[in-house]
């Protein structure tokens, strides 16, 4: 049996990652020993989550609801999970932050090991990203109840003959020490400081690296990010240079992005950016150096000057409106 | 309050990875060492934290004898001493391993009388990506623990009778937590500029006391098979020209994505 | 993508200043059709000249060196890339003080502007550097920094300019091509490119270039620690790129340079650090570039320290972060110079490596002139890549001598310095007997020389004062006063000199004679039997070489020439030879040979052997084989040392035979074991022999070194026209040799040349010749013979009168000398009547 932690959205819709994470389940129930696919929804239980699910062949919903667990607090929300797990099989969730945290909790609670931004099964094992994407590990886990995360992006959302699941409803207690980190109180800030949805929802991002060439070099790309209505990322060294702020960074530790369309201009390619935008559908790279990283990953690339391209783009999108 | 800060050694990689040959780990001979910006940031709040509150700062690394740079570097930056676990094999090591040695050392300090009210780590290392240590050193310890937090304001004294308050980003915005101490908090970059260190930073850096610990055999184990490099894409890219030329060329893709707005 | 040509003139490998200086060179020299090729994007490809701290003192102890320098700040004015700073190198130390002083002496023969100062002086200029740690400072008022990536850039687009050039950055070449001993072709990665000549100007990776082709460029890449530290409150409040003074910290091998706000601190104070060509990471690999390697914290710590005393206020500021630190890569070669010009291994190979910044573009203009004419316009013979004997383009020791030598980069190096790395790795057949005899070896071209024997230390009594001995340390450090002892027992006896180190070579076939004839000087169609030392000229008439020849049959020529440049020699032959008709051998492996010299030589000689040795049956200038025992010996009737004898050669494996012979027969003659002291210096100097490389160089004339002949030998030869236009004219600069007057210091203390001194006038005013160059020291040595200690120089030709009075600086201080031979009349038997008897 597998047991899949599902996340919701304010509107109660299933996230993409755990859609994500469900097909993943059902795709490799096989290796995975989840002949039966059980999805746990802490919270609100929507309607229409419940179709999702549905679509995604979920054959049992586990749905969590009390006062202990409405304020957020990932000892608790573990030991909810740890409850309803079953006794083989495997217990996962998508790589989110919350998944992370919530799956190694729930390893530690029945003692066993955590495998953390899965991106296949096999019979030879577990392979999981490392080095933000660059590279992957292969691993055995071992023990009776596999527990991991799956990495975003390791398959697609994949619908399936509809299912009916059946819904059990638990309303759990939390022990009071479980309650120590709960969460006090949630600020939701529109202001530049940590806007942080505009980055990963944006259709389009631009991103700016080292190329700009100081704080004061980043006229042509903010206009370009108008004309796109889309959202500004940046390299580390940016934000290490302190020329943009933190939440702009777009990388293995700061954002990871999936837009329609990601257009780096002056990023070379670290390593620790491309592992934050290997959800990008469609590359375009401006840069000086053909041979760049980011050039040959790009779909689509324009040698030259950041400055110049990106300042002939804007010209080009103001003529055309007219 | 006194912090304890567990740092990591790990290679400072950039551009291509190559692999040693037994595909084990990363060939690191020609990089330099460094430690994840996870933890840079953690330094650097346990620096600030332990100014305001009047405290200390120790850092501790479980790797080879070099790791004794990652220490140094950290003490060059404002920590007051060290603490190395001397593991000639650190890649032998798995999470829980890792968790339950620091948690022996971290219990062998207080013995010493030495008492740490809070107990920092990197959110995840930027090398292997495990994401457990934090949490299962707390389960160790029996302490509470976060993880993913950027910014903390002190509200209590030293002596493990305080508290603090953190932060870190939610799904729907800043979440703010309230935690006694002692306790474990995993950070996460973004809340805070790491320093550079001074020269005489530095200075003292070469003077830090580091103890120095032995790190037993490997109990779990790591369950590394062996590491893979994705195979390497040929390009698919298309050339729009050079220069200026060539902005008509990227107006058209991005008409035809249709991410202008009108 | 942008495709490579097909064809290329020449391919220059490297996008670093060299490169760019030389395809620029190139492109104004007429050259078409160049193409340069880097693996790195354009305009930093990310080798040394990225990270260089691109300032420049111009004072080196090496005119050679100084006069790139000079070239290079010239061109580097003229494209506005030059900010002067003015320079200090600050002495912590009595001992560093003094070698501030001798650099005062290179400074005032390059004639470059320098002051010694004291600690407040240079406070005036860097006010936070701390008076108290420093005895004093060598200022240099046209220090500099320059933009060497901008320099590069507008060098590279002006050959661009001017159609001659195409640039293929990232291209990274795979493979070349070498046909019949020549290059053919260079494979990139973007394709191949046919050409017969490649110029290497790739820094670091110069060896693995090179070895695609087959040929070495023996250099190491090895670290030099850089951080930079900011910003520095002190420096914020001011503009531009630089207002302070360069401080190199002479000490602690420490540099701290102002860029900005920020100060960069630069060292060479720790270990060497080297590393291996092939292991240098890739572009893509490397975090920032593949040259501005991780950072070795405790290799530096111990400068920071350092630094820390000397600029505590700046230093100390906890606000002051260390934001930029990198293990630099820079090339470093066994015997620190460059490595230029086309390699003896491959024709068409050509180098242009191991090069600083402060060098670059007077570099790529001498090796541009140099691929286009056939020699640059500057003495550039100490840098020929073709000076390298077969060990020394070997890893280990280019590993050994580089690591060794890694902390002279601001070390005090005396000019007799011997190495203590790689050594005995030529040894004659005699030298355990030397060893016996307590030889003290000095090294040259691997070869172990003794430089006297300890064996002879009795003399010193026999000698008494005449030994001339000195007492001030620095004059007597790698100096016995034996080696005086031994040449006055030469001059009175007899003396045996090791002289395996030769570089020994035939010029044999059916057009030897042409060959010779057309490359040397004086008449080669000579008797059979003959012996002729002759200047080698190069097209401007300026000195290639100077060395013997031995006409051995009709059509057999034996050259023979010294161990330091007899590389170069063998090259230069062979680059002239007909296509058809005459053949180079290097014999050098195959003879040994010993000196015999002295008023008894011909007794000792006549002892063990039946030959006629007799001065008119074996006249002087003539060489034959004679029986000695039982060895079959080549005896050449010359002298460099100024006294009856010969040189005796024979096989490598019967030197020791012969030795033993010469030394037994000499017992009763008194004969001595004598050093390469005597026969490369008192027993040269009071002869008034020139030395190549001291007082022979491209820069000089036959006329100004007194060597004209009487008459022009009618044959072409190389250098003929410009030696006659040289004839013609008044010299610009005369070779004199002058006798030091008094050489009591203001101490009390008597002091001895070593050379390199200025030369100036009674007054102490510079006495400049006609070429703009200041008089200095080209060679100093006891002259025992006559008491005095010699200094060669070229003064004016209004100066060069024998008895005129001039001075001499030797530490600052002044020494009266007098002109004493103004040709090349020896002052030591003037008339040469030992030789010839």
């Amino acid at each position: 049996m597998t047991l899949v932690y599902v996340e919701t959205d304010e509107s109660g819709q299933v996230q993409l990652t755990s859609a994500e994470a469900l097909t993943f389940a059902r795709t490799n129930a096989d290796v995975l020993a989840g002949s039966v696919l059980e999805a746990a929804v802490i919270g609100s239980l929507t309607e229409s989550a419940h179709k999702q699910l549905a679509a995604l062949g979920v054959d049992r919903i586990h749905h969590l609801e009390s006062a202990d667990l409405e304020a957020y607090s990932a000892a608790a929300w573990a030991q909810a999970l740890v409850d309803i797990a079953p006794e083989t099989g495997t217990v996962l969730a998508s790589g989110t932050p919350r998944g992370m945290e919530l799956m190694t909790h729930v390893a530690v609670r029945i003692g066993e090991r955590m495998a953390a931004n899965v991106v296949a099964a096999d019979d030879e094992g577990l392979l999981r990203q490392v080095l933000g994407g660059a590279a992957f590990e292969r691993l055995r886990l071992g023990g009776d109840l596999q527990v991991l995360t799956v990495a975003g992006h390791a398959c697609n959302p994949e619908e399936t003959t509809p299912t009916t699941p059946e819904v059990l409803t638990h309303s759990p207690e939390a022990a009071e020490e479980d309650l120590r980190t709960r969460v006090l109180r949630t600020e939701v800030e529109t202001t530049d400081g940590n806007d942080t949805t505009g980055l990963t929802q944006a259709r389009a991002v631009v991103g700016a690296g080292r190329g700009v060439g100081s704080e004061n070099g980043f006229g042509e790309v903010l206009e370009l990010v108008d004309h796109l209505g889309g959202a500004l990322g940046v390299s580390r060294v940016v934000t290490g240079l302190g020329w943009r702020p933190h939440s702009e960074q777009v990388g293995q530790t700061g954002s990871r992005i999936t837009p329609d369309v990601y257009i780096a201009c002056g990023i070379s390619g670290a390593i620790q950016h491309m592992a934050g935008i290997e959800g990008a559908k469609t590359l375009i790279a401006i840069n000086t150096d053909e041979e760049s990283t980011m050039v040959q990953r790009a779909d689509y690339a324009i040698i030259g000057d950041l400055h110049e391209v990106v300042g002939a783009v804007n010209e080009e999108i103001r003529n055309r409106r007219g | 309050m006194d912090i304890l800060v567990c740092i990591k050694r790990i290679p400072d990689i950039s551009g291509q990875i190559t692999l040693n040959e037994s595909g084990t780990n990363i060939d690191d001979s020609s990089l330099g060492h460094t430690t994840s910006a996870h933890e840079e940031c953690a330094v650097e709040l346990a620096i600030q934290t332990a100014a305001a509150t009047g405290g200390t700062v120790t850092v501790l690394t479980l790797g080879p004898a070099e790791a004794v740079e990652q220490l140094r570097a950290a003490v060059g930056v404002g920590a007051n001493d060290g603490i190395l676990i001397e593991a000639d094999n650190p890649e032998a090591f798995g999470p829980e391993d890792i968790a339950s040695i620091i948690g022996d050392v971290i219990r062998d300090r207080a013995e010493e009388g030495q008492n740490f009210d809070l107990v920092l780590l990197g959110n995840d290392a930027a090398d292997t990506g495990d994401f457990q240590v934090p949490i299962r050193l707390a389960y160790d310890l029996e302490y509470p623990v976060l993880t993913g937090i950027q910014t903390l304001s002190a509200t209590g004294g030293s002596g493990g009778s305080g508290a603090i308050e953190a932060h870190g980003i939610g799904p729907a915005g800043t979440e703010a937590f309230s935690l006694e101490l002692p306790a474990v908090i995993a950070v996460q970059e973004g809340g805070i500029d790491p320093r550079y260190p001074s020269i005489t930073g530095r200075m003292k850096a070469k003077k830090a006391r580091i103890a120095e610990y032995v790190a037993p055999e490997p109990g779990a184990g790591n369950p590394r098979i062996g590491l893979e490099l994705p195979p390497e894409k040929a390009s698919a890219v298309t050339i729009l020209g050079e220069g200026r030329d060539a902005a008509g060329a990227l107006v058209d893709i991005l008409e035809e994505i249709g991410v202008i707005r009108s | 993508m942008a495709s490579i040509p097909a064809q290329a003139s020449v391919v220059v490998v490297g996008a670093g200043i060299v490169g760019n200086s030389l395809v620029h060179h190139l492109a104004e020299l007429g050259w078409s059709d160049i193409v340069q090729v880097d693996k790195g994007p354009l305009p930093n490809p990310g080798g040394s000249t990225g990270h260089a701290s691109n300032f420049i003192f111009p004072v080196d102890h090496s005119r050679e060196i100084t006069d790139l320098t000079l070239d290079s700040v010239r061109q580097y004015k003229e494209l506005g890339v030059f900010t002067q700073s003015g320079g200090y190198e600050v002495a912590r130390t009595q001992a560093r003080m003094q070698e501030l002083r001798r650099r005062m002496a290179s400074a005032k023969a390059w004639g470059i502007e320098s002051h010694l100062v004291t600690p407040e002086e240079v406070v005036e200029k860097v006010p936070f550097l701390d008076p108290s740690v420093i005895v004093g400072a060598f200022w240099t008022p046209s220090v500099g920094v320059v933009d060497s990536v901008g320099a590069g850039t507008m060098m590279r687009e002006s050959a661009q300019k001017k159609g001659a050039l195409t640039v293929s950055p990232n291209t990274e070449v795979t493979g070349i091509d070498v046909e019949g001993g020549a290059i053919a072709r260079v494979h990139t990665t973007k394709g191949a490119i046919e050409t017969d000549k490649i110029l290497i100007a790739c820094g670091v990776w110069s060896p693995r270039i090179a070895a695609m082709a087959g040929a070495a460029i023996p250099l190491t890449p090895a670290v030099h620690q850089m951080i930079s530290v900011g910003p520095v409150p002190q420096l914020a409040e001011q503009t531009g790129e630089i207002t302070f003074p360069i401080v190199r910290d002479m000490d602690t091998f420490c540099y701290e340079r102002q860029h900005g706000s920020d100060m960069e601190i630069g060292s060479y104070a720790h270990r060497a650090i080297l590393h291996e060509p092939d292991e240098i990471p890739s572009i893509e690999a490397a975090k920032l570039s593949p040259t501005e390697m991780p950072f070795t914290d405790d290799d530096f710590d111990p400068q920071l320290e350092q630094a820390l005393e000397l600029m505590p206020d700046v230093l100390s500021n906890p606000d002051v972060e260390i934001r930029y630190a990198i293990n630099g890569l820079l090339s470093l070669t066994p015997d620190g110079a460059p490595i230029l010009g086309e390699s003896p291994e491959v024709r068409g190979l050509w180098s242009a490596a191991a090069v600083w910044v402060k060098e670059g573009p007077g570099v790529g203009r001498a090796v541009a002139e140099w691929m286009t004419n056939g020699l640059p316009e500057v003495d550039v013979q100490g840098a020929d890549i073709a000076r390298f004997h077969p060990h020394q383009r070997t890893r280990e020791h280019v590993q050994a001598r580089t690591s060794e030598a890694f902390i002279k980069t601001y070390g005090i190096v005396h000019p007799g310095e011997q190495w203590n790395s790689d050594r005995n790795v030529r040894l004659s057949p005699m030298h355990e007997r030397e060893k016996e005899l307590g030889a003290v070896f000095f090294e040259v071209a691997g070869w172990e020389r003794p430089q006297w024997y300890e064996s002879n230390a009795p003399l010193l009594e026999e000698f008494g004062d005449k030994v001339m001995d000195r007492t001030a340390e620095w004059d007597s450090r790698w100096w016995s006063p034996i080696t005086n002892a031994e040449h006055l027992a030469m001059r009175e006896r007899a003396g045996l000199v090791d002289l395996s180190s030769f570089v020994i070579f035939d010029v044999f076939g059916p057009a030897a004679l042409d060959a010779v004839q057309s490359i040397v000087l004086a008449q080669m169609d000579v008797k059979i039997g003959r012996v002729v030392y002759t200047p080698v000229l190069d097209e401007a008439g300026g000195f290639r070489s100077d060395l013997t020849i031995m006409r051995l049959s009709h059509d057999r020529f034996r050259v023979v020439t010294g161990a330091a440049h007899g590389m170069v020699d063998v090259k230069w032959f062979a680059d002239r030879l007909p296509k058809t008709g005459a053949q180079i051998a290097d014999l050098t492996s195959s003879w040994t040979t010993i000196g015999l010299w002295g008023p008894r030589a011909r007794d000792i000689l006549s002892q063990v052997t039946n030959a006629d040795v007799s001065h008119e049956a074996f006249k002087f200038g003539t060489a034959r084989t004679i029986e000695i025992g039982s060895l079959t010996v080549l005896a050449s009737r010359i002298s460099y040392v100024g006294d009856l004898g010969w040189e005796l050669y024979v096989p490598m494996e019967s030197g020791l035979k012969l030795w033993d012979v010469l030394t037994e027969a000499g017992k009763e003659h008194g004969l001595v074991p004598v050093g390469l002291g005597v026969y490369g210096t008192t027993g040269r100097i009071e002869k008034g022999y020139r030395a190549f490389g001291a007082e022979l160089d491209s820069d000089r004339t036959v006329i100004e070194v007194g060597m004209a002949r009487p008459k022009v030998k009618s044959q072409n030869f190389v250098g003929r026209d410009a030696h006659l236009r040289h004839r013609e004219e008044d010299p610009k600069a005369i070779l004199c040799s002058l006798t030091v007057d008094d050489h009591t210091s203001a101490s009390g203390e008597k002091r001895y040349m070593l050379g390199g001194e200025p030369i100036q006038s009674k007054d102490g005013g510079p006495l400049v010749d006609g070429h703009g160059h200041h008089s200095f020291v080209t060679s100093a040595g006891s002259a025992p013979s006559l008491g005095k200690h010699v200094l060669m120089a070229f003064l004016p030709p209004a100066e060069a009168v024998v008895g005129n009075q001039l001075t001499v600086v030797y530490m600052e201080e002044a020494y009266p000398v007098t002109v004493a031979s103004i040709d090349a009349t020896p002052l030591f038997d003037p008339d040469n009547e030992s030789i010839r008897r």
